[in-house]
């Protein structure tokens, strides 16, 4: 069948890339192709942002200050958090549910095409409306931007500009791991759960309101509050807590960086480990 | 009754099978335990002893049993039935000679009965060691608490189940169970306590069945509430259960006289 929209040269070797627009285009279109459940998930979607929001807000008016944060504060780590989290879920959120493609036989499927297994998994699911909670997150940052009378440097431009990729990429790394993790652990998936979400959770709050043991762990083992809680520091010129001092504000990056390749590094074992349900 | 019994059964032991799920959940509820009494004791002490009623141990005993009770509660619920309708295999739950929402409700009551203890206790023992629980010493609060679980664990199942019924009139009922899991996770106090809500929310949270599937067990439990004051929370939650059950056994009669079930 003849496309007049194909201008691709037919004889052209077709990359990664080339297949990578297909398929996210062929999701797109399919999705937007029911417009009235489209638009309800998107609206579920930015419902979800505001109760996450109401969470906070329910602790935070009760107080002065909660972590030694304002309201508008804690917003900016709220909406940083946010927005990395929805990237990263739109991204990889397919993965946290691994056990389900595993049990199910669909990764056999995926297997004996001849493309990589994460980037059918990243386009299989590719859920636009899950842009309901960027749009909110993104909406929820730039309000607490300009509420936190921030004193603007170059530098701290540079880190608000890094600091949602880096987030991104950093609960992109955890998806994944979950990911591989039910490879081995096939009921396990609550147990990434702790490490997702409550990745999550921890993300979006003010780190120092945290146990110490807690702030550790999800600073250094986890990096959940180098996603929005550390930059905020540095942003806000604030002091950090005995186990998030304010210098962590620069190691989004890096430990994305770190994250993702132990991550990717796990995936690929668990791929190889990988012997068939027997389908 | 007897087949009410043996279903209740059958999903006991269904659900005993599934240890390392059990494991990974009460790990899971433990990890997000420690998270939320940090959050709350935190803003307690900033606040300088209590907010909401709840002073810092109140709060920390308050989280340990919601996390305990999360999952025999039903929180989460299941979309077993939705999937059943979708396949065409509710043409056989509704062909049996069992009422259809008594049969899932049974087997519901069977899968709590399981959570409980491997579900439940290990956040309880974490939050023994990690903050301290502020526990009645007398046997009234485990009495009506019981009554009060078994209550809410039955609004639970009817929520869910009122949702899993609209796929008798819509294909899918992923947007409304959605929404309805938002709702319900703020409302019912999972997240903070309603008491901890500003004035209007709390108003609007009391006027909705949600506090009576969380709030309502895990404060009674706890020995918040004195006697009277107990048992008036209990007989809320019997009200709202005899208004779901009402919407829940209509939906049912006029869904499936709609229900079309393709091929055979």
């Amino acid at each position: 069948m003849a496309s007049p929209r194909v201008t691709r040269d037919p004889h052209a070797r077709v990359t990664n890339l080339v297949l990578l627009k297909l398929l996210v285009s062929a999701r797109l279109r399919s999705q937007l192709a029911y417009r009235g459940s489209f638009l309800s998930d998107v609206a579920g979607q930015v419902l979800l942002g505001v109760t996450e929001f109401v969470e906070l807000y329910a602790i935070v008016h009760n107080v002065s200050t909660f972590g030694g944060m304002t309201l508008a504060q804690t917003l900016v780590v709220f909406g940083l958090a946010s927005v990395a989290f929805a990237l990263g879920d739109l991204l990889m959120g397919e993965t946290d549910s691994m056990s389900e493609t595993i049990r199910s036989g669909k990764l056999e499927v995926l297997l004996v095409r001849p493309l990589p297994v994460l980037l059918q998994l990243a386009t299989s699911d590719f859920q636009l409306r899950r842009v309901g909670r960027l749009l909110f997150g993104a909406a929820a940052l730039v309000v607490a931007l300009l509420l936190a009378d921030i004193q603007w440097d170059p530098a701290k431009i540079l880190l608000a500009t890094i600091t949602p990729l880096a987030g991104a990429a950093i609960f992109c790394a955890l998806f994944l791991g979950a990911g591989a993790m039910q490879f081995w652990i096939l009921d396990g998936r609550q147990f990434a759960n702790a490490f997702t979400y409550g990745g999550r959770y921890v993300a979006s709050m003010p780190g120092a309101a945290l146990f110490f043991p807690i702030q550790i762990f999800f600073t250094f083992v986890i990096p959940a509050t180098l996603v929005a809680y550390a930059p905020s520091l540095v942003i806000l010129d604030l002091d950090g807590p005995a186990g998030i001092p304010a210098w962590t504000g620069w190691l989004g990056l890096p430990a994305a960086v770190v994250l993702s390749g132990l991550m990717l590094l796990l995936w690929r074992a668990a791929i190889k480990k990988y012997t068939g349900a027997g389908g | 009754m007897r087949a009410y019994w043996e279903l209740a059964k059958s999903s006991f032991r269904r659900h005993s099978t599934y240890r390392t799920a059990a494991v990974a959940g009460a790990f899971t509820n433990s990890v997000f335990g420690l998270i939320r009494a940090s959050l709350l004791l935190s803003a307690i002490t900033t606040a300088g002893g209590a907010i909401g009623g709840y002073s810092a141990m109140e709060a920390a005993t308050y989280v340990w049993l919601g996390q305990a009770l999360l999952a025999p509660l039903g929180l989460f619920g299941n979309t077993e039935l939705a999937s059943r309708v979708k396949s065409g295999d509710i043409a056989v739950d509704l062909s049996r000679s069992v009422n259809l929402t008594a049969s899932y409700w049974a087997q519901d009551l069977g899968r709590a009965a399981f959570d409980v203890l491997p579900r439940g206790l290990p956040p309880l023992i974490v939050g023994a060691l990690v903050t301290g629980l502020a526990m009645p010493g007398s046997p009234g609060p485990y009495l009506l608490g019981f009554v009060s679980i078994v209550a809410a664990v039955s609004l639970n199942f009817l929520g869910f189940f009122a949702i899993n019924l609209l796929s008798f009139w819509v294909l899918e009922i992923r947007g409304f169970w959605m929404l309805y899991m938002v709702v319900m996770n703020l409302l019912s106090g999972f997240l903070v306590p309603v008491t901890w809500f500003p004035g209007w929310l709390l108003d609007f949270a009391r006027a909705t069945p949600f506090p009576s599937m969380l709030q309502t067990p895990v404060d009674i439990l706890a020995g918040r509430t004195d006697g009277g004051e107990s048992l008036a929370m209990v007989g809320v939650q019997f009200l709202w259960l005899a208004v779901l059950l009402v919407i829940v056994q209509m939906m049912v009669r006029f869904g499936s006289r709609r229900l079309v079930v393709q091929g055979g």
